[in-house]
Formats: structure tokens, C-alpha cells, sequence
């Protein structure tokens, strides 16, 4: 499974002050905690606090600094993507994200094959979010094919199928769960398939159980990656089941410590 | 007709950690050579796919005692040498050439000869001062002598960069402490069980010592004992350890001697069996048989007893390691 930390993003209060005022103290804090935590990737995301892609620039460079994690560079806009990938030293990192609309495709999809990035795509188009099976599967399959057209193979692909509050759309956790499994259809190798987690605890009391138990079901399906809170003990803890029930990993007594030592060494 | 080969290389996301025994004058130590096991990128031999930097080593066993229990197979080679260390890790370096030497101290089994731990530093400081490759020290085997034996032997050996074993899920502790304290490397013990394989990884790992020190031992079957159990568990391990589960990506050591010299194919005249041929012939061929089943599974680091099982294991991982027939 692999663990994309969401918390270095302006949505958060201490991250728009760090970017506002270049303070990289929270920034640095979060990416060691994130790290540490076991996440494979650290989201960073300028949200609306900034319109300056050098905004962008300036987080991965302080995350790079603070840890050697893989970085996730999070915007909807384009210039902003380019000005983060840009400032990558040299590690792995993954454009988050283009959608399947053509403009968007026609700029992303090379930028990821020219700076050797993975691409996460939103199984979305112009009319917004999907709210059936199949509109998630024909847009994945739009950014599938764009992406193997320009010479971006499978691995370094991620589709989301997006996954929405269960509060507001409780419908659309099966409409997900389902085209989870039918994103794994596309290749051999599959494509890795990704949520954004927290979306579907959105506004509800018992957030942190919702979350976890659609993450295992979507894991049971075939999702092998998720933007999360890594530094939820509960979730990652529950991941590490997973994957043994999965057979992914091999059991040991201490499978949990070993799922958060996998960083590192 | 033209056939299309498809090709299936692949490439794994991990490197199997290489480990480095004994340390010259340089290095703190008084070796003159060290060997290094480990650091593939592929399953063993798969040279088309990926890299097996290290040649697989083999290391010759020789005890703190007179090992009254071999049978007349490997007592004649080194008769007149055994029963002293330092003399019969010479003979092993001087007449058959071996890499490593393998110091088991069986005297200081607490059911045997019950010899003090100090006896057992002399001894492995009596093979370091004969020979200049590395030394491997295995204990007696009884968890609680070990722990009083080690102390003395790992200061004993201090900056020789000595491989020290095993460790188990119920004495860990110690020698992690210990191979720390006086630089040495480890073997993890682990008996027939891929899931207790990984658990005392995670014990040495989480008191702090080094994955990069770490040998796995997933313990050793011969050749009609057992040995495609352990095989499709050092199969697994490697394929887990490439794929990236960390833990487990250390190189891998098997005990040949001990387990093949205790068994009937190895040890009984043909006397006894009509027809299985010269002793002499076949206990070597069983423990070179079994030698080279574990290369093939993974095996990085060999614990081997005679001399010619010795000399046929090397030749054969010569070619297997691409040199000419």
C-alpha cells in the first residue's frame, strides 16, 4: 500500500502561515512526522493560500530539505505543478493531479514522461464529478490510454476514482468500491489505483472508523494507494492487517512494527 | 515461422542489503582478507536479469574441541589437526583454500565438555592469530551458556568485524548489545518458519541494530531431510526482501556440514548399505548436493565441513556465476 501524507497542504491553518510568511518550522515538522509515520509519498499542496507558483517551489524544497521521502506535487494549476516539479532533486515524485479532460492530459502527460514523475489522475471530466460506475471507468480509461500513448507505463500511473463524503453521497462508496476493481481490469500489470481518503469522513462523528473500514474494503478490491492522514496510528495499523489478510506480506508476530519500519533504513 | 520470445526480465524495486565479514589492518582489525555476501538485485544466477555483485562464500567449520562425533568421512582430512583450533584453521586455510573459517564451540556445551567462556575466547583468539581470513564464531547452542559465552569471546575478538551466532527470539538481546559494543556482525536464527524469520529480524531491528549486519539463517535441512521446506522459504524470503519488505532483505547463510554429516546417506559405510557405493565418494557428493540446492535457492554465505565437498560446491558456482565449464 502505498501512503501519500496529505498534511502538508494550506488547507491546514499552520501550513498557509508557514507559506505565507516562508517559515518552513510546521512544514518540516509535518514531512518528519509524515515520514517517520511510514508514508511512501508527502503530498504538498499551496491550495488557494498562494497564486505564485515559486510558492510551490519553495515547499518541496523545505520538505526536501527535512526528509528523502517522495514527493507528491499537489495543484490544479499547471504553472504551479511545473515550478514543484522543477525544484525535485532528483527523487521520485508523482504530479497530483490532471483529470481527463484533453487540455489538462495534453500538458500533464508529458510533463510527467519529461521530468520521469508518476501522474495521478481523477477519473473527472469537464461535467465534474462522476456519479456512476461508468463515467469513472471511461474517464480512467481516457488518462489510461493517453498516458501508454505518450510512453507512461502503467506503474507510474495512478487513478482515483473519486471518492466522496458518505455523509452527502452515501450511493457513490459502492459506485467507488466498484470501479476500483474494474480500474484493475485495464493492464497486467495494473495501474495503481488511489482515493482521497479523508473525503469520505467528511463531516461525519465517526470519521476515523468510516475511513478505515472503506480502506480495507477498498483494499479487499484492489486499491493500492491513498492520500491519508499517515500519522493515524488506527489507519496504518489497519493497512498493515490488510495487507497480511491480503497476503501481501509475510505475517510476523510484529507485523505492525514492520509496517512502520518499511521507511527509512 | 518466426517465434516471438517474450521477454520476462524484470526489475525488483530492491537491493538485498551486502554484509562484509572481518576487517583488515584499516579497518581496525588484523585480517588479510574479508569476504563480502549479498547485494543482488535478481534471484540467485539470473544474470540476464539483474546483478549478483558477491560470489556466494563458503566457509569451513572446525570446533573448539575434538569433534568426536564425525564420522571417519571428514575425521581423516583433517586427522592429526582437529582438536586444536588455531592448527586446523591453518590446515583449512594452507591446504584447501577456504575464504572464511567457522569456529562452533560445542565445547562449551553445557552437556558436554561445559568449557568456561574463557576457554572459548582462547580458542577463537587462537584461530585468529593462525590465519588472516574471517572468523565465524557459532555458539554452543544453549541459549543461556551463550549469553555467558559471548561476552567474553565478542570483547575477545573486538574490531575483527567477526560474524557472531545466533541470535534467537529468546537471546537476541545480548548479542545485538554486544555486536554493537565490539563491531561485529550477526546471524538471525529462526527454525524452519518463514513468520519467525521476520519476527527476530524486527527484535534486532527495533533494539537499534544495524539491518546492514544482519545474516538470515532460516536454518538448514539436507538433502532428504527436509530440504525443500527451507528452500521455499528462502525462496519467499528473497522475493519478499526484492520486492521491498526491508526487513527480511539481508543476504542468507546455511549450516551444511552439521546437518549432512548427521545423516545416513552422508555417514554409513557401504557395509552397512549394499549398494549406496564408497562412503567416501558419497558423503562428500550429499554435502556438495546439498550445497548447491541452497546456492540455488538463495544461499549467500555456506558452513561447510570437507574438503572436497568444499572444492566440488566452488566449482560448480563458478559456472553458475558465469565462468567457464
Amino acid at each position: 500500500m502505498i501512503l501519500i501524507g496529505e498534511r502538508i497542504n494550506a488547507g491546514f491553518k499552520d501550513i498557509a502561515a508557514a507559506i505565507r510568511e516562508k517559515d518552513p518550522t510546521a512544514v518540516t515538522k509535518w514531512a518528519v512526522a509524515q515520514a517517520e509515520a511510514g508514508a511512501d509519498y508527502l503530498d504538498v499542496n499551496i491550495g488557494a493560500a498562494s497564486r505564485d507558483p515559486a510558492d510551490m517551489a519553495w515547499l518541496v524544497e523545505v520538505v526536501q530539505k527535512a526528509v528523502p521521502t517522495k514527493i507528491s506535487v499537489d495543484s490544479t494549476k499547471v504553472d504551479a505543478v511545473e515550478a514543484g516539479l522543477n525544484a525535485i532533486d532528483g527523487r521520485g515524485c508523482l504530479i497530483n493531479s490532471t483529470t481527463a479532460e484533453p487540455e489538462k492530459l495534453e500538458k500533464l502527460v508529458p510533463m510527467a514522461v519529461e521530468h520521469n514523475a508518476s501522474l495521478l489522475g481523477l477519473a473527472m471530466d469537464e461535467q465534474g464529478s462522476p456519479q456512476n460506475v461508468e463515467r469513472r471507468v471511461e474517464n480512467a480509461a481516457m488518462i489510461f490510454m493517453a498516458a501508454v500513448e505518450a510512453g507512461l507505463p502503467p506503474e507510474r500511473l495512478f487513478l482515483d476514482p473519486i471518492l466522496m463524503p458518505i455523509k452527502f453521497m452515501q450511493e457513490q462508496a459502492v459506485n467507488v468500491l466498484d470501479a476500483i476493481e474494474q480500474f484493475t481490469h485495464l493492464s497486467d500489470p495494473p495501474p495503481h489505483i488511489s482515493v482521497g481518503l479523508s473525503n469520505i469522513g467528511n463531516k461525519v462523528t465517526e470519521r476515523g472508523r468510516v475511513i478505515r473500514t472503506f480502506l480495507v474494503m477498498a483494499m479487499a478490491r484492489g486499491l493500492d494507494a491513498a492520500i491519508c492522514d499517515a500519522c493515524d496510528k488506527e489507519l496504518t495499523a489497519a493497512v498493515a492487517t490488510a495487507e497480511l489478510v491480503l497476503n501481501k506480506e509475510i505475517y510476523s508476530d510484529s507485523y505492525v512494527r514492520a509496517f512502520r519500519m518499511r521507511q527509512g533504513t | 515461422m518466426t517465434v516471438e520470445i517474450p521477454d520476462v526480465t524484470k526489475s525488483w524495486p530492491h537491493a538485498i542489503s551486502a554484509v562484509t565479514i572481518g576487517a583488515t589492518a584499516d579497518e581496525g582489525g588484523t585480517r588479510t582478507s574479508t569476504i563480502t555476501v549479498g547485494g543482488e538485485t535478481t534471484l540467485p544466477f539470473y544474470h540476464f536479469e539483474g546483478d549478483m555483485p558477491h560470489t556466494p562464500a563458503i566457509a569451513m567449520e572446525i570446533w573448539d574441541i575434538e569433534p568426536d562425533d564425525w564420522p571417519d568421512p571428514i575425521r581423516e582430512p583433517f586427522a592429526g589437526v582437529s582438536g586444536s583450533p588455531g592448527i586446523w584453521a591453518k590446515a583449512c586455510v594452507d591446504e584447501f583454500g577456504t575464504q572464511a573459517i567457522c569456529l562452533r564451540l560445542k565445547g562449551c556445551d553445557p552437556n558436554g565438555a561445559n568449557r568456561s567462556p574463557e576457554e572459548a575466547a582462547a580458542a577463537a583468539k587462537a584461530v585468529i592469530e593462525a590465519v588472516g581470513v574471517p572468523l565465524i564464531v557459532w555458539g554452543c547452542g544453549n541459549a543461556d551458556k551463550d549469553n555467558e559465552v559471548f561476552p567474553v569471546v565478542a570483547e575477545a575478538l573486538s574490531g575483527e568485524n567477526c560474524l557472531l551466532g545466533t541470535i534467537t527470539e529468546d537471546n537476541y538481546k545480548t548479542l545485538t548489545a554486544l555486536g554493537t559494543a565490539y563491531g561485529h556482525k550477526l546471524i538471525a536464527e529462526s527454525p524452519v518458519d518463514i513468520n519467525m524469520a521476520k519476527q527476530i529480524n524486527i527484535l534486532a531491528l527495533d533494539v537499534g541494530f544495524p539491518p546492514e549486519n544482519l545474516l538470515i539463517y532460516p536454518s538448514t535441512g539436507a538433502l532428504g531431510y527436509g530440504i525443500e521446506y527451507v528452500y521455499s522459504i528462502m525462496e519467499r524470503l528473497r522475493i519478499a526482501g526484492l520486492k521491498g519488505d526491508k526487513v527480511v532483505a539481508m543476504p542468507m547463510l546455511c549450516d551444511i556440514g552439521i546437518e549432512v554429516w548427521g545423516a545416513k546417506e552422508a555417514r554409513a559405510p557401504e557395509s552397512e548399505v549394499p549398494g549406496w557405493g564408497d562412503v567416501l565418494q558419497r558423503g562428500p557428493m550429499w554435502e556438495a548436493s546439498t550445497a548447491i540446492v541452497y546456492l540455488l535457492a538463495g544461499a549467500d554465505l555456506l558452513i561447510m565441513r570437507h574438503p572436497e565437498a568444499v572444492r566440488m560446491t566452488r566449482e560448480m558456482l563458478g559456472r553458475l556465476m558465469g565462468g567457464s565449464e
